[in-house]
């Protein structure tokens, strides 16, 4: 019977991650087949560093993956704030707006974006779909997830630290940099984790706002993928994999290590 | 004492949600003075303290600090500090750093700073401990840490807000008397929150006894319980027989059927009272003797005496006492004109002071109403 499990278990993980793993295999492969291997090189990352359009896409990506990050995690820790200091029944109400984005069809969201900026466009002639439009609705889709990060941590300060900090002389703005952003810091830096790797692989809301002046990775590969299918795309996509799964191991190892003072309060 | 007023509080009304917090308040506190602002949960006595602090502002009436009206006044420009519920140390600097904290904030030089935590820390008896994590101390050393982190600012006035509810009983006994030493020592007004009676008696200068928005007695801890203005102070402070009662003229009452003589004067001819019989001035004698007879329904024994339950004509008493009477046994009791005190009726009045439905459980419960406002403040 265990040994029944094991195998179960063997061969979901087989199943979950052999697409990837093939694909990471195959970004290493010396010829463009991919079927047939034919020896170790790291071509095809050389030839991907030197793809202008990969190149300017990434650029694109990593400068709006940081830009919302940093937008999306002061406007969400001061969501969070502003939610713990209402009354239950308004609290309620908001966690659920807020929790909304991140259960609505992500091409939803795509596309009434699109639609926002399409009109906003027409009417005001700012805002055609590009760069702004793209950064914009990055940070729009960000903040419900630091918000989710930041409030658990408010909920475990003393609500009387930041009066203490008063208290004891300072000024409202200085008592919250002090005092409250140390204390709920955790929670912020997985909120801004969090942000930052929603940004790196958004690819459906991306699609629907990015114009043809500013075009992120994950749109750049589709566009790619329509025309051919490289070996480069392996390389890039490895590559993804990897920063998102650095990611990931950062923010669970900062939420274990933010968990035992919760047990212990 | 020094008389000097350092804060008075005219008229002040509180309401949160449109449940009025505080009616009509005044209090005038003298500089120098420990004062305690007594009273059940829910009665606004940590809404007064938060106003004196500035953390709440008060809908009408004015605050005065040293004469100044100081109601727009935020926290951080008072001369007062605060000790709040749960310490709300800072749990990412260390003592040395909570202490410092308001210090650093004034840009005082490093040097004073030393020396002055060091001073701190040795007045509430944590010296050596600059370097340690707040949150490897103990709950009574966290509440020692918070002491001086207020008083490190030189307050001219300490306020705290039920600073030893979350401590053991052995504990928080210990801090009473240090905060008692450490306010005589440093000669300065403290404002001191609880629902603990025992504790206002035994540590203030001048009670407060609060109920429901408004103050129900000022006093001295002697005058809370020897001369309570009403129902509610004789059963709040301490245990209290509190019976009906006719007043025949200066210094007769009757109430069983029976004229007594008292202390008490003042009254008009034939006024309806309220008296009060506090349980351990009551003498029992053998039942002929005495000047009413009862039996005993039930004994709790409490240690340093006994609880009796003893049955006047329907009416239930508590009798503490160092003798053992069984139940059902008969007993006269002997009232002297020093042990009965007798109070003007008020809303209180048939509210409190009869044991017939007593139990330790029934004690436990006799205040139900949780606290919104002040509750809420400390939510987890």
């Amino acid at each position: 019977m265990k040994t029944l499990s094991r195998i179960y278990n063997a061969l979901i993980f087989l199943f979950l991650y052999a697409p990837i793993f093939v694909l990471i295999v195959f970004s290493f492969n010396d010829s463009k087949s991919r079927v047939v291997w034919s020896g170790f090189s790291l071509r095809w990352y050389e030839e991907l560093f030197q793809d202008e359009e990969i190149l300017s896409a990434l650029g694109v990506t990593l400068s709006i993956a940081v830009i919302a990050t940093i937008v999306s995690t002061i406007i969400g820790t001061m969501a969070a704030i502003g939610f713990r200091s209402v009354n239950a029944r308004l609290r309620r109400v908001l966690m659920a707006l807020n929790n909304f984005p991140m259960v609505n069809p992500e091409i939803v969201t795509g596309i009434s974006l699109m639609l926002l900026f399409v009109f906003i466009h027409r009417t005001t002639g700012l805002l055609q779909p590009g760069y702004m439009a793209l950064l914009l609705s990055h940070i729009t889709f960000c903040i419900p997830y630091v918000v989710l990060q930041v409030l658990p941590r408010l909920r475990q300060t003393n609500p009387h630290m930041y009066e203490a900090a008063m208290d004891l002389g300072c000024r409202p703005l200085s008592a919250f940099f002090k005092v409250m952003l140390p204390d709920i810091f955790p929670g912020v830096l997985t909120g801004a984790l969090m942000a930052f790797t929603m940004s790196l692989d958004d690819f459906v809301i991306s699609l629907f706002t990015s114009g043809a002046s500013a075009q992120n990775l994950s749109v750049t590969i589709y566009a790619m993928v329509k025309r051919r299918v490289t070996p480069e795309i392996n390389a890039l996509s490895t590559l993804m994999f990897g920063a998102v799964l650095i990611l990931l191991v950062a923010i669970n190892v900062l939420q274990m290590k933010s968990t035992p003072k919760q047990a212990k309060k | 004492m020094q008389t000097k007023e350092i804060i008075k509080l005219k008229d002040i009304t509180v309401s949160f949600d449109g449940e009025p917090v505080l009616s009509g308040l005044d209090l005038n506190i003298s500089d120098g003075e420990f004062v305690t602002l007594l009273g059940p949960s829910g009665c606004g006595k940590t809404t007064t303290l938060r106003i004196i602090g500035g953390f709440v502002t008060p809908d009408s009436g004015s605050v005065f600090f040293d004469g100044q009206d100081i109601a727009d006044l935020p926290p951080y420009k008072r001369q007062v500090n605060t000790i709040f519920q749960r310490y709300a140390l800072f749990p990412h600097l260390n003592v040395e750093d909570n202490v410092a904290f308001g210090m650093r904030v004034q840009k005082k030089k490093p040097a004073e700073i030393k020396e002055t935590v060091d001073r701190m820390l040795k007045l509430v008896n944590l010296a050596g401990f600059n370097k340690r994590k707040v949150e490897t101390l103990s709950g009574g050393q966290q509440q020692r840490v918070a002491i001086a982190r207020a008083l490190a600012n030189n307050p001219r006035v300490l306020l705290l807000d039920e600073p030893l509810a979350a401590l053991d009983l052995k504990l928080r006994k210990d801090m009473q008397v240090e905060l008692k030493n450490i306010q005589k020592s440093l000669g300065i007004t403290f404002i001191y929150v609880t629902h603990d009676q025992e504790e206002a008696l035994s540590m203030s200068d001048t009670v407060v006894v609060m109920d429901a928005g408004r103050i129900q007695q000022i006093g001295t801890p002697q005058d809370i319980y020897n001369e309570p203005e009403n129902a509610f102070v004789a059963d709040f402070i301490g245990e209290s027989n509190i019976l009906d009662g006719i007043m025949h003229e200066d210094y007769l009452v009757e109430f069983f059927g029976r004229k007594f003589k008292c202390l008490d004067a003042g009254f008009g001819p034939k006024e309806p009272v309220d008296v009060v019989i506090r349980p351990e001035d009551i003498d029992i004698v053998p039942a002929d003797k005495g000047h009413l007879t009862g039996k005993v329904t039930a004994v709790t024994f409490k240690g340093v005496h006994f609880e009796t339950i003893v049955d006047f004509k329907g009416f239930k008493w508590m009798i503490q006492t160092t003798d053992y009477y069984p139940v059902d046994s008969v007993i006269g009791i002997v009232l002297n004109p020093e042990d009965i005190h007798i109070m003007k009726k008020s809303e209180y009045s048939g509210m409190f002071g009869d044991y017939s439905s007593y139990s330790e459980e029934f004690d436990e419960m006799a205040n139900p109403e949780i606290d919104l406002t002040e509750e809420a403040e400390v939510q987890e």
